[in-house]
């Protein structure tokens, strides 16, 4: 019986330790993927293997390591780098009308064919 | 009435896509760091280079003066270049150098030291290039000017050449 209990143990801990490691894996890979290398031509940091992203890939796993959620990563990353680092731009007032936009076409457009199939029916 | 309007909202839609298109062709796409921003001083523990012991950020800049914080490597050829302005700018009493031996092979780099010159007061081990990143280090030379208040206030990418020193002993004065 003890000897059972013991294995549940070991087998729930070494369990709960592989997902919280595939859990990380995820993470930092979704994290290096949207980070920009700032000395290659069109790379994320995951792609690239220059000195650079090398660095920033050992960082990004130290981080995830203490824990860090994904968007303490960016700011860190931002306070550093500026927000040309991060390839999904912020919410601010110079990219407003760029996370707008889209949204506007997209109602606009269904405004148009609401009113076209309206006309037809009428 | 109604096909005038249409016609009136395409074209005021043509005319604000045109704009913002133009605007942003207008923008540079190459991307330049900021290097007059004031960042604060990372705090960091690093292993000396003359030792095996490890040093606190605060222990390194503990005195009440200018600092300059130089990443350099002996496998990098610009560092060779700018390493006499850096001999001649650790003469000047109010600023104290610090190396920041970036991915390098200690033995190279002692060599180097020993043959160049030692223009530094410090240096620290950068092994896998990490500290170099908590500082928003791009690459190898890069040199940045630390104030008395212990900040960030100049960034230099790329070796120093006298310009570069001229401006650094202006900060300073």
């Amino acid at each position: 019986m003890k000897i059972l209990k013991i294995f549940i143990i070991v087998f729930l801990t070494i369990g709960f330790s592989h997902l919280k490691s595939d859990e990380n894996n995820e993470l930092k890979s979704k994290v290096l993927k949207n980070i920009r290398c700032l000395i290659c031509q069109g790379q994320s940091v995951y792609d690239s293997e220059s000195e650079f992203a090398s660095s920033v890939k050992l960082i990004v796993n130290r981080k995830i390591n203490e824990g860090l959620k994904e968007d303490k990563i960016y700011e860190f990353l931002r306070e550093k780098y500026g927000d040309w680092i991060i390839y999904e731009p912020k919410l601010t007032k110079n990219t407003l009308i760029l996370w707008l936009l889209p949204l506007l076409l997209f109602f606009l457009g269904g405004a148009i064919i609401v009113s076209r199939i309206n006309t037809k029916k009428l | 009435m109604k096909n005038n309007f249409s016609l009136f909202a395409i074209i005021i839609f043509l005319s604000f896509c045109f704009v913002i298109f133009y605007k942003g062709l207008n923008n540079p796409n190459i991307y330049s760091p900021k290097i007059n921003d004031k960042k604060d001083l990372p705090i960091f523990e690093a292993k000396d280079f003359n030792s095996s012991f490890y040093l606190n950020s605060e222990k390194i800049f503990e005195e009440d003066i200018f600092y300059i914080i130089n990443i350099w490597a002996s496998w990098c050829a610009p560092c060779r270049t700018e390493h006499p302005l850096l001999m001649k700018l650790s003469k000047n009493q109010s600023i104290k150098l610090i190396g920041l031996n970036y991915k390098d092979n200690l033995n190279n780099a002692k060599k180097f030291i020993n043959t160049f010159g030692n223009p530094y007061s410090q240096i620290i081990i950068d092994n896998d290039g990490t500290l170099s990143v908590e500082f928003g280090a791009y690459g190898v030379p890069e040199t940045f000017l630390i104030d008395k208040n212990k900040k960030i206030v100049r960034k230099f990418i790329g070796p120093i050449n006298k310009e570069i020193v001229e401006e650094i002993k202006l900060i300073i004065k």
